[in-house]
């Protein structure tokens, strides 16, 4: 292949390498901090850019009714704990965040915040899909808290197959894609830009840039990788694990809704799209051990641009070839660390 | 249990001769009959040995899809194909079950996902198998002329299988080698200490749950008569998982229930949820999500147990226990007195720390020496160093003359070491007979097929008499067929001992036997090292309680700071300045 | 002087095994209380079910009010401070950070001026704040659990055998230490194997073995029993009632 076919190539590698950072960085953040291994992650990337493109075509998504409904059923679950443990302090919060959140989230839509420009129309979506993170949480993970990783996963995966199922009923079976918001070219020597893809990447970076001030610089960062390392001492400090389990899955679903309204320009989506671009995520999350984000991401990239090059040779096997390339990974993974004795 | 079990599988035999039944339930009857076959499989590879796999479709589709190639472009008979695709099946999972169980903890399923998908993709790419579109056209099974094609000739032929499997199942399980399996559960350090080669072990389950997923391939190919990589993929590979799941992991028939409710559930749902949803895909799966979320909230253990419970236990076969020689006696060649056990000059590294300092020790058989020491002092290290489960930076470690450091710990179990744990690592499913069993691994030799076709019988009793002798040697004899999980600690402790007798182990390591016992506890426990002491065993432990201690132990060597800070008697060491500052502290 | 901390018919333990039964123990303001005995007693038990983290049953009165079925993060609100056994520090992150995370529960105006106060009582760590606390000594570790549980500004400090691994000369400094915040009026209750030097400070003990109190009384009266000998290694008779046997609580006051 010539040099031009390889930059080529090498863009396309880098561009969807970064949404896989991206992916594989929200699966970092949820593992540490819960020990969820979330395989459901993708599907926030459907449903950010289905619900994008649905207000673009100037129909209530499909998101709005699943967000009440998962809004009012996680609320129902949080006033009954509260009840249990006798906070009734804690009821004007929960009302507050589980069912007026969607209200008045929907009730935007309905006012018309969709119509006014390409801006609100992407905080309106990310509205409706980000705070489906902390209610699955809600919904179920924080009920299983002491579970044994295995199990987490499990559900995880059933997760994934209610998402997927509703995202069905919610968006159809049609693939859509939304308008290029930004339209200009660049060209630079033998490369070929489109504003769109720059968008993707300065944008990748200003989300890892946020995420690592954020981490490294509040006290809030501080305290969810406090959680991450030792649970018990964060409890003695008053940091209480199911808050951060709220957080930590907030984070989740705001990186993969992001990430969807970022490629909806530039893939047709389907509501089933999500899993196999989450799966490559994940497997960067391997890659880095599910602990290390430097790895992960350039994990990430790597994946990219393995995929980009073996589809430009072999096509057909390329998925084969990247799921296959995550055996070694284990092993090494597997060898690094000690595991506890599972009883 | 077990009279309505088969009656069960009697009724369901009947079922496809009753004339006016629906083909329709019929047909239901065999993929619920074919998915059992992976799901016993599976049960048994999660459920006992511990290994989640989410990639059990990938060998069904290896072995549906040997055979469809075979009959379709070779013009191979489909009898023959089997030995083939089994043979395949095997080869695969021999592979793949190379590399999978070096995976430890929650890597292990993720692997299985890994390859799960990655051999799904080969399905649906190689040329050979017909890419997404399949093989159509596999010919049917023929029986004495007769194609079976109808789903009620199929009918008894698939259920036959299930029928083979489970008895060659229960079978397995109840054999040496089934308590090998099911102690891999409690962790590897457990089984290494009496001997059993957990690699080999869990290699083999992983092969066996993989035949049986091969064979369901096989059938599966001449019944349906097309092959397409849909049924091969993760979401296949899930709906097993969630079979072996609602049965409950580690119950043989729990798997054939947890097949039926979800093939059925699967049916029905296919017809029912397109009427308030529209067609146009498959909703099932949110019902099946939100089932696995349940089950794992509510019903952890599967509903095969919920089911069980409510009828009443079959009592345990009756077991005698003969008189005769007494297990766990030497055999003569260690005179009162030999040494034993000699380590000099143990030292352990773990990066900057020394845990243990330079330890010279040795028991004497029929001897018991204890090994005291404040919180960190070193002794568990010191214990790990002695039973092979981590290698010392430097020192020597001699048994009866022979050095082993650096001998893996099942090898050192083989050499006359038995040892309990500190935290009790009994199989809690077993009786106490089958736990203490457990110990005589070593004297045993039968193999995974032996125990299969069931002709181990010979040597099962004596490996059981064995056990049973160890177990009159404690006096728990009367036990013998009570479930572990419902005994106290102290019997559970003692339990342990016995199954470290069935090594007929010339020296007995004990890590903190009379942690959490109460006092006519301790005073059984002693009872029986005195007596162990007498019959010529060399006993080492390591203890905290002292008035426990005090009266049973022949030596006592005190460590701090992973260094020995005193030896001698009791008397001395209770007087002795040094071990009282380590113990009570004091300020400088 | 006022009841700070008391807590009656405290069973508490592990799945379905008890390791305490049915506890009585009451702190008083301002008043170091040590609990000691061996291994395995249940003294590091007791501490965790103070401040919610293990299972327990029974009455835990705080400041008069009853806390039982509060979780950890509210009661560490309250004033109560724990410092563990494994110390649970955040490895990965600076000394600094860590001792700021201390201060969660705290309002923002307070935090710097704790921090300062923690560095001049233990100038050690401020030489050290920007390192990860995976690399600190073990003696070093032990003073962040200290200064991170006191940038809470608890009102009540449970130590959880602040000695574990330490040299001797270490020991007096944080026992030095200890004094001191009692001086300036926070209520210590201190978890010890080290009985000497846990008693020489304190002003009443409790005897803790095999998960029941078996002997109670003014410090300075246990440190010259030779029961509390015996009950750490063993007594010259067997058969002397020196075990707490289950069902009875051997309680003797000696004054």
């Amino acid at each position: 292949m010539d040099s031009s076919i390889a930059i080529f190539l090498a863009q396309d590698g880098i561009l969807n390498g970064s949404i896989y950072a991206l992916l594989a960085v929200a699966f970092v953040i949820l593992f540490s901090v819960t020990r969820v291994i979330f395989v459901a992650q993708g599907d926030f990337v459907a449903y950010g850019g289905l619900t994008l493109s649905a207000l673009e075509r100037g129909q209530t998504p499909g998101s709005l009714w699943v967000l009440l409904v998962f809004g009012i059923v996680a609320g129902l679950l949080e006033l009954g704990r509260a009840r249990g443990f006798g906070l009734r302090q804690r009821y004007r919060a929960i009302i507050l965040a589980y069912f007026l959140l969607p209200c008045a989230v929907a009730a935007a839509h309905w006012l018309g915040m969709g119509e006014l420009n390409g801006a609100c129309r992407i905080l309106l979506a990310l509205a409706l899909v980000v705070p489906l993170g902390p209610y699955i949480y809600v919904i179920f993970f924080k009920g299983l808290a002491n579970s044994s990783t295995l199990n987490l996963l499990i559900v995880s995966v059933g997760v994934h197959w209610v998402l997927t199922g509703v995202g069905l009923l919610s968006f159809g079976a049609e693939g859509y894609r939304t308008n290029e918001m930004l339209s200009a070219v660049y060209q630079i020597g033998p490369l070929t830009i489109t504003s769109q893809s720059l968008s993707v990447i300065v944008l990748t970076v200003a989300i890892m840039l946020v995420l690592y001030f954020f981490f490294n610089r509040s006290l809030e960062g501080k305290a969810l990788r406090a959680t991450a390392i030792s649970t018990r001492g964060a409890r003695l400090v008053g940091i209480s694990a199911e808050s951060a389990g709220t957080r930590a899955f907030t984070m989740a679903s705001a990186i993969g809704a992001a990430s969807g309204i970022l490629i909806s320009p530039i893939t047709t989506l389907y509501y089933d799209s999500g899993f196999l671009i989450g799966l490559k995520g994940f497997i960067a999350a391997i890659i880095g051990g599910f602990a290390s984000y430097p790895a992960a991401v350039i994990g990430a990239l790597g994946i990219g641009l393995a995929e980009a090059f073996c589809s430009f040779w072999a096509s057909a096997l390329k998925d084969a070839i990247v799921f296959g390339l995550v055996i070694p990974v284990l092993i090494w993974r597997s060898l690094l660390s000690t595991h506890p004795e599972e009883e | 249990m077990r009279t309505l079990a088969a009656s069960i599988a009697f009724l369901t035999a009947l079922v496809a001769f009753v004339p006016g039944v629906p083909p329709f339930w019929i047909s239901l009857f065999n993929l619920i009959g074919l998915a059992s076959l992976v799901a016993i499989g599976l049960v048994i590879l999660t459920g006992v040995g511990g290994m989640t796999s989410f990639g059990q479709a990938a060998f069904v589709g290896f072995g549906a899809y040997t055979s469809a190639i075979l009959t379709t472009q070779y013009g191979l008979s489909p009898w023959a194909t089997l030995p083939i695709a089994l043979l395949v099946t095997a080869v695969a999972a021999l592979l793949i079950g190379l590399v999978t169980i070096r995976l430890s903890g929650h890597y292990l399923p993720l692997g299985t996902i890994a390859w799960g998908m990655a051999i799904y993709t080969l399905f649906g790419n190689l040329q050979i198998t017909g890419g997404f579109n399949g093989i159509s056209g596999v010919p049917p099974l023929t029986l004495f002329g007769v194609a079976l094609v109808d789903p009620k000739q199929v009918y008894p032929l698939v259920w036959l299988s299930v029928v083979v499997a489970v008895v060659a199942t229960r079978n397995l399980l109840n054999s040496r080698v089934g308590r090998a399996i099911r102690a891999l559960r409690g962790g590897r350090i457990a089984a290494e200490s009496f001997g059993i080669h957990t690699e080999r072990y869990k290699l083999a389950v992983f092969l066996y749950a993989a035949l049986l997923a091969g064979l369901s391939g096989w059938l599966f190919a001449h019944i349906q008569r097309a092959v397409t990589p849909t049924a091969f993929g993760l979401n296949a590979g899930i709906e097993y998982l969630l079979m072996a799941v609602l049965g409950g992991a580690g119950h043989v028939y729990g798997a054939i229930l947890g097949a039926a409710v979800v093939v059925m559930l699967k049916d029905q749902l296919q017809d029912v949820l397109p009427i308030f949803f529209g067609s146009g895909g498959s909703y099932e799966v949110v019902v099946f999500g939100l089932m696995l979320y349940l089950i794992l909230q509510f019903a952890r253990d599967g509903l095969w147990p919920l089911i069980a419970a409510r009828f009443p236990k079959t009592t345990g076969r009756a077991i005698e226990i003969p008189s005769g020689n007494v297990v766990g006696a030497p055999d003569g060649s260690e005179r009162v007195g030999s040494e034993i056990l000699r380590a000099n000059g143990l030292v352990k590294r773990f990066g900057g720390l020394v845990a243990v300092n330079g330890v010279d020790l040795s028991v004497r058989a029929g001897e018991i020496v204890t090994l005291l020491g404040p919180n960190g002092a070193g002794k568990s290290t010191t214990f790990d160093l002695l039973t092979g489960i981590s290698r010392p930076s430097a020192g020597e470690i001699a048994l009866s003359g022979r050095r082993v450091e650096g001998v893996p710990s099942r090898r050192i179990a083989a050499l006359g070491v038995g040892r309990t744990f500190q935290h009790v690592k009994l199989v809690g499913d077993m009786t106490v007979l089958e736990n203490v069993a457990l110990g005589a691994h070593l004297r045993g030799r039968a193999g995974f097929l032996r125990s299969v076709l069931k002709l181990d019988r010979g040597e099962e009793h004596r490996l059981m008499r064995m056990a049973g002798q160890a177990l009159d040697l404690i006096g728990l004899a009367d036990q013998a067929a009570t479930p572990v999980s419902e005994l106290s600690l102290g019997s559970s402790r003692l339990v342990e001992i016995a199954r470290a007798l069935c090594l007929e182990p010339k020296l007995l390591l004990l890590d903190e036997p009379a942690a959490g016992l109460r006092k006519f506890e301790k005073d059984a426990l002693a009872l029986v090292l005195q007596r162990l002491r007498r019959d010529g065993l060399g006993i080492l432990l390591v203890e905290h309680d002292m008035d426990f201690v005090m009266n049973l132990t022949d030596r006592i060597l005190v460590l701090d700071f992973g260094t020995l800070i005193a030896e001698g008697v009791p008397a001395e060491i209770r007087a002795n300045a040094k071990v009282q500052q380590a113990y009570l502290g004091g300020v400088a | 002087m006022t009841v700070h901390l008391s807590v009656s018919s405290i069973t508490a333990g592990y799945q379905k095994k008890d390791v305490l039964h049915e506890l009585r123990l009451s702190v008083l303001r301002g008043q170091i209380v040590s609990l000691i005995g061996p291994n395995g007693a249940g003294k590091s038990t007791f501490l965790l079910s103070l401040m919610g983290l293990v299972r327990s049953s029974g009455s835990i009165r705080y400041e008069g009010e009853e806390i039982s079925g509060l979780p950890t993060e509210e009661r560490v609100r309250m004033g109560m401070s724990l410092v563990s056994e494994k110390r649970d520090l955040f490895s990965a992150l600076s000394v600094e950070d860590n001792l700021i995370l201390g201060s969660y529960a705290r309002n923002r105006a307070d935090r710097s001026h704790s921090l300062d106060e923690v560095f001049s009582l233990f100038p050690r760590l401020k030489e050290r704040r920007r390192q990860e606390a995976l690399t600190l000594s073990g003696g070093e570790r032990q003073m962040l659990a200290m200064g991170r549980a006191l940038m809470a500004k608890p009102k009540l400090l449970l130590l959880d055998e602040p000695s574990l691994g330490l040299a001797p000369l270490i020991v007096r400094d944080i026992f030095t230490i200890i004094q001191r915040l009692q001086q300036a009026g926070i209520s210590i209750l201190l978890v010890e194997q080290n009985a000497r030097a846990a008693l020489e400070i304190a002003s009443w003990g409790y005897v803790l073995e095999l998960g029941s109190f078996v002997l109670v009384g003014s410090a300075a009266a246990l440190a010259q029993d030779p029961r509390v000998l015996a009950s750490y290694l063993g007594s010259a008779d067997i058969g002397s009632a020196h075990y707490a046997d289950e069902g009875r609580n051997i309680s003797e006051r000696v004054v």
